[in-house]
């Protein structure tokens, strides 16, 4: 078997338009399953993740009316999967989102958007938001066992 | 990418199937479903999500505003929901407390 000297990177560049969502999931999770050291719960985990921050670059994307794609780069290292998805949109401050009321309030019910980023927080073992002027680049990490990368043996 | 949407009803009260990936891309159908069957007059909604295989927070936000509709009309929207990870988008956003969530559509229905 192969040496960890390698790290298998993938990108992946999708139109910023809400059906291509669907096949960054695809992806991301077939890549997750492949290396085998992931519990099918952590590739759900982190598929739901990935598609909040699709969604999340799309939709700034949609706010400024830009045609530019949107950039996604899974990369494999020993101890870690990390996903990181880049928009060109405004950005944002992710320490400014604005707070919903208690679930208790029937006030809550008025706010239907603004779970994804809370989600996200939840779901992966690091986040980290890189707002800048060019846009904005959502980094999500798992952490996991060594890889057990079989399919990439023929290759190596 | 599939989004089955499944109306009948069960002793008076109407029952929502939905089935496959309820994301950014399916969520506005589903939102104009629960628009179409309140403006039909159907205040007592079960949402059966059992064949549902993924949802994120566009799908929770839709069913938070089919929720708030309802209310307004005294009416009620629960959920049909035993998968673990669906549920957990629930838990994880504390929407457990705001959706009554059954194991069944018989257990929603009687309820």
């Amino acid at each position: 078997m192969a040496t960890w000297a390698i790290t298998a990177f993938i990108e992946l560049e999708i139109p910023a338009r809400a059906e291509f969502v669907g096949l960054v999931r695809l992806v991301v999770s077939s890549l997750a399953s492949a290396r085998r050291s992931l519990a099918d719960d952590r590739i759900d985990d982190l598929k739901l993740a990935v598609s909040e921050a699709c969604t999340n670059a799309i939709e700034a994307h949609a706010e400024v009316d830009v045609d530019e794609r949107v950039l996604v780069r899974c990369r494999e290292d020993e101890d870690r999967l990390e996903v990181s998805v880049e928009d060109r949109g405004p950005g944002f401050d992710p320490h400014e989102l604005p707070e919903h009321p208690p679930v208790t309030d029937p006030e809550r019910l008025n706010f239907e958007r603004g779970l994804g980023i809370p989600l996200i927080r939840t779901l992966v073992d690091e986040v980290r938001f890189d707002p800048s002027e060019q846009g904005t680049a959502v980094h999500l990490v798992m952490y996991c066992g060594p890889a057990d990368l079989d399919l990439f043996d023929d290759v190596y | 990418m599939e989004l089955g949407l499944e109306v009948s009803e069960r002793n008076g009260t109407t029952v929502l199937s939905v089935r496959g990936e309820v994301d950014v891309y399916t969520a506005p159908r589903l939102r104009e479903k629960l628009v179409e069957l309140v403006s039909e007059g159907r205040y007592n909604l079960v949402v059966d999500l059992e064949a549902v295989d993924f949802l994120d927070s566009t799908g929770l936000g839709v069913l938070v505003g089919g929720l708030k509709r309802l209310r307004s009309h005294d009416g009620d929207l629960s959920l049909v929901c035993t998968q673990h990870r669906i549920l957990k988008v629930f838990e994880i956003t504390g929407l457990t407390k705001v959706f009554a969530i059954h194991d069944s559509v018989d257990a929603a229905v009687a309820s």
